[in-house]
């Protein structure tokens, strides 16, 4: 349960790296800029795609393998999640930001997210990118954006950009890509083997240690790989990674549909720990807008002692659907989950974890937060999974949800299947109510109504929270009070 | 201080306060006392500002400097803290993950911030709450756990005091906080109120027996029945209340769970 241990980077180090975002975000801009492909989704439109990216051969026949499956697939309808029909031949699958809709400057961005980013205490510079205004001003930081990457490459890990790693380290791809996820492995990954377009790569050596957090750069490709990312991260033996995706602020966003595969193989002693903040736009109050989040994230434990670890805070998205999942293949592997997810207004989420106990003495935690609040749903799914190989395995489960009002919702859907006789599988859940008293009790000791609301939320989601680096729990903590705003009733 | 009028409550159409009358000045101590069921609690929730209470008639007013002659029942319970009242609760509330030293942290500062003094800084937080710690003979480990989570009865009540000695009110109402404590819990909770007392500071304890007024002297000793204060006199009252019980002073039309303490 203990953290990789790796280095929290200071506020002049945050600084640094957002600098290095923003050129690196320009780069990749230009790059697309020109290339628009039309509405709908064919062979053609594959092709074209894996042309544009001068992509090899194995890159092709991959996507357009993927494509052939998930034309004999039909959408899921498992889930407890509600709808309209999503229409895939309306969807640009090669795309560069509609320039003509960007706002020109921030007084053409909706006022409520700039209220959100001052609340956030986001620098007005990011707060333009983040908006999608096209700025165009130019950082003075190649240098500083090749210091980053020089550190990083003496020590031999590869940290880029899919399409980049395509290019310089095909061997690494073809290697690894759809290893843990394959093309075959559900709609929305199978859909997204075939026309992603971009996301990240890294590449961690025996025995290296990353000595920061890898992080920022994905903020901003995230930003411009659209809806369908792919990424891959390899932890070779005795390799420690911690990755952090995703950033704090709400993301204007024009895809409606997002569908990401995340990829984690760690061989035998090394450690992958992976953190999320997902915070798309949910939609207005109403429920109109907002972005449909279907993710596959999966991590495969491939030697011994692997050790692999989900946390997420989950406050966006119209729709989250989403499992990030182990497969604890090596003997003495260890999976670990931690998530909050919390829903609010008319958002749906549908999420939890899967951990597929093969190896003996393999290890498991899952520990899920739900939080809902006004009309919100909130559903946690989880499977634990124990073959007839997996001796001695453990998992223990905590499951908790709290009702902030008395419209939302809360459901658990825990599925165990043990197939060996001497695992341990431990499932705890609890729902309940943020009471008048506890927020009474509080308020009498002088903390405002909105404070007491937080500090009952914080404290609900302390073991989620304790395992985020440091600098990113203290985001996660301002992102749910901004998201919980008047959320009493 | 505190100016009561007249004041009369229910709990849905139940009328449970029927007419109180009290007067708190600066530097005394009132001792509340009545069979169960009489609405002491109540008295002392709607003092706190809890919701759900329907004030029918009457008034009260909180006669503290930066307030003076206010409608308290006018204010939210946060204002009423910050403008120095504090309720020891009965049942005091658990917050599942938040640290009692968390809390302390925020309420002192949102008192401090009301009163014009700058927020704490760590290190001075911490002084003052172990100097407090101290007093109560309470140990250190207590700041880390979760607010109430797991405590006994009587480490809530010490807890209760605690956030009292740390946020110095200037009104203090303690509802029951003398039950289910041994005699040693006792004596410390009775030191804490001690050293609380002050000239411009006033304290009720609300309470059923009367072995906590061994501790604590009171000014006044109120007995409440029926929903009203039915008598007032001195410490006096309250030994006579050991010995002879409450039935000879409840009001014909009162019907009483209890008739002893
Ligand atoms: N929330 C409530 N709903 C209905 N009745 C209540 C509620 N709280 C208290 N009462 C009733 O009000 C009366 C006074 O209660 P309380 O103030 O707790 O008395 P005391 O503290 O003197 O024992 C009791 O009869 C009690 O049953
Ligand atoms: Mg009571």
């Amino acid at each position: 349960m203990s953290q990789p241990e790796v280095s929290h980077p200071d506020a002049r180090n945050a600084e640094l790296r957002s600098r290095v975002a923003d050129e690196y975000r320009w780069g990749f801009v230009t790059d697309i800029e020109q290339e628009v492909v039309p509405k709908g989704l064919s062979e053609a439109v594959i092709r074209l795609i894996s042309a544009k990216k001068n992509e090899p051969d194995f890159m092709l026949e991959w996507r357009l393998q993927a494509y052939r499956h998930w034309l004999t697939l039909t959408e899921p309808t498992w889930s407890s999640v509600h709808h309209p029909a999503i229409d895939y031949q309306a969807i640009h699958y090669y795309a560069a930001p509609k320039s003509g809709s960007q706002p020109k400057d921030l007084s053409e961005v909706d006022p409520e997210l700039l209220r959100t980013y001052e609340k956030l205490g986001i620098p007005l510079q990011e707060r333009e990118a983040l908006a999608g205004v096209a700025v165009d001003a130019v950082f003075d930081s190649v240098s500083v954006a090749t210091t980053f990457k020089d550190k990083l490459e003496s020590l031999g890990i590869i940290f880029c950009s899919f399409s980049e790693a395509v290019q310089k380290h095909p061997e690494l791809v073809r290697e690894y890509l759809g290893s843990v996820v394959p093309y075959t492995d559900n709609y929305f990954a199978t859909l997204n083997s075939a026309v992603f377009t971009d996301g990240s790569f890294v590449y961690v050596p025996k025995g290296v240690r990353c000595p920061m957090e890898l992080s920022t750069y994905f903020r901003i490709n995230a930003r411009n790989s659209g809806q369908f990312e792919r990424t891959l991260i390899i932890a070779d033996e005795g390799a420690t990674v911690s990755y952090l995706e995703g950033c704090t602020a709400p993301m204007r966003d024009e895809n409606q549909l997002h569908a990401a595969v995340v990829e984690l193989v760690a061989l035998k002693d090394a450690r992958i720990k992976y953190s999320t903040v997902q915070n798309w736009y949910p939609g207005d109050a109403e429920g109109r807008g907002g972005i449909y989040n279907f993710v596959t994230k999966r991590g495969d434990c491939r030697g011994d002692r692997a050790h692999i670890s989900w946390t997420q805070v989950e406050t966006g998205s119209a729709i989250t659907w989403k499992y990030p999942s182990c497969i604890l293949r090596g003997d003495d592997s260890v999976g670990e989950f931690y998530s909050v997810a919390l829903t609010n207004h008319r958002q749906q989420a549908d999420t939890g974890t899967k951990m597929i106990h093969i190896g003996r003495n393999t290890r498991s935690t899952i520990v899920s937060k739900g939080i809902s609040a006004g009309f919100g749903s909130n559903a946690y799914r989880g499977l634990v999974k124990v073959l007839p190989s997996a001796a001695n395995a453990r998992n223990h489960t905590q499951c908790d949800s709290l009702l902030m009002s008395d419209h939302c919702a809360a459901h658990t859907f825990p599925y165990i299947e043990v197939k060996n006789p001497s695992a341990t599988v431990e499932h705890e859940a609890t729902t309940s109510k943020i009471g008048d008293d506890q927020l009474f009790y509080l308020r009498s000791r002088g903390l405002s109504e909105e404070d007491a609301v937080n500090l009952i939320v914080n404290g609900f989601c302390k073991e989620v929270f304790k395992e985020l680096p440091m600098e990113f729990a203290v985001e996660a903590q301002k992102l749910l009070a901004v998201s919980l705003e008047g959320a009493i009733g | 201080m505190l100016e009561i009028r007249n004041l009369h409550v229910s709990i849905g159409d139940r009328p449970i306060l029927a007419g109180i009358d009290l007067d708190v000045k600066a530097g005394e101590v009132h001792a509340i006392m009545g069979p169960n069921g009489s609405g002491k609690s109540t008295l002392a929730q709607v003092l706190a500002g809890r919701e759900g209470y329907a004030v029918t008639a009457g008034s009260v007013r909180y006669l503290d400097r930066d307030l003076v002659g206010q409608d308290l029942l006018a204010l939210a319970p946060e204002q009423r803290a910050r403008a120095g009242i504090f309720l020891a609760f009965q049942y005091p509330l658990e917050i599942p993950g938040v640290a009692n030293v968390q809390l302390l942290r925020s309420a002192l500062n949102s008192v401090r911030l009301q009163r014009g003094e700058s927020e704490l800084d760590a290190m001075d937080f911490l002084d003052t709450v172990k100097s407090k710690l101290a007093l109560l003979d309470m140990d250190e480990s207590f700041l880390y756990r979760a607010v109430n989570e797991g405590f006994s009865g009587g480490e809530k009540k010490r807890n209760e005091i605690l956030q009292m000695a740390v946020l110095e009110p200037r009104l203090a109402i303690l509802d029951e906080t003398d039950s289910g404590l041994d005699i040693d819990a006792l004596k410390t909770v009775a030191h804490g109120v001690n050293a609380l007392k002050h000239p411009e500071r006033a304290v009720i304890l609300v309470t059923h027996y009367q072995r906590l007024l061994n501790y604590i002297v009171p000014d006044h000793v109120h007995v409440l029945a029926g929903g009203r204060i039915v008598r007032s006199g001195d410490a006096g009252l309250a030994l006579e209340l050991e010995d002879r019980g409450y039935g000879w002073l409840i009001p014909e039309s009162g019907s009483l769970e209890e008739m002893r303490p």
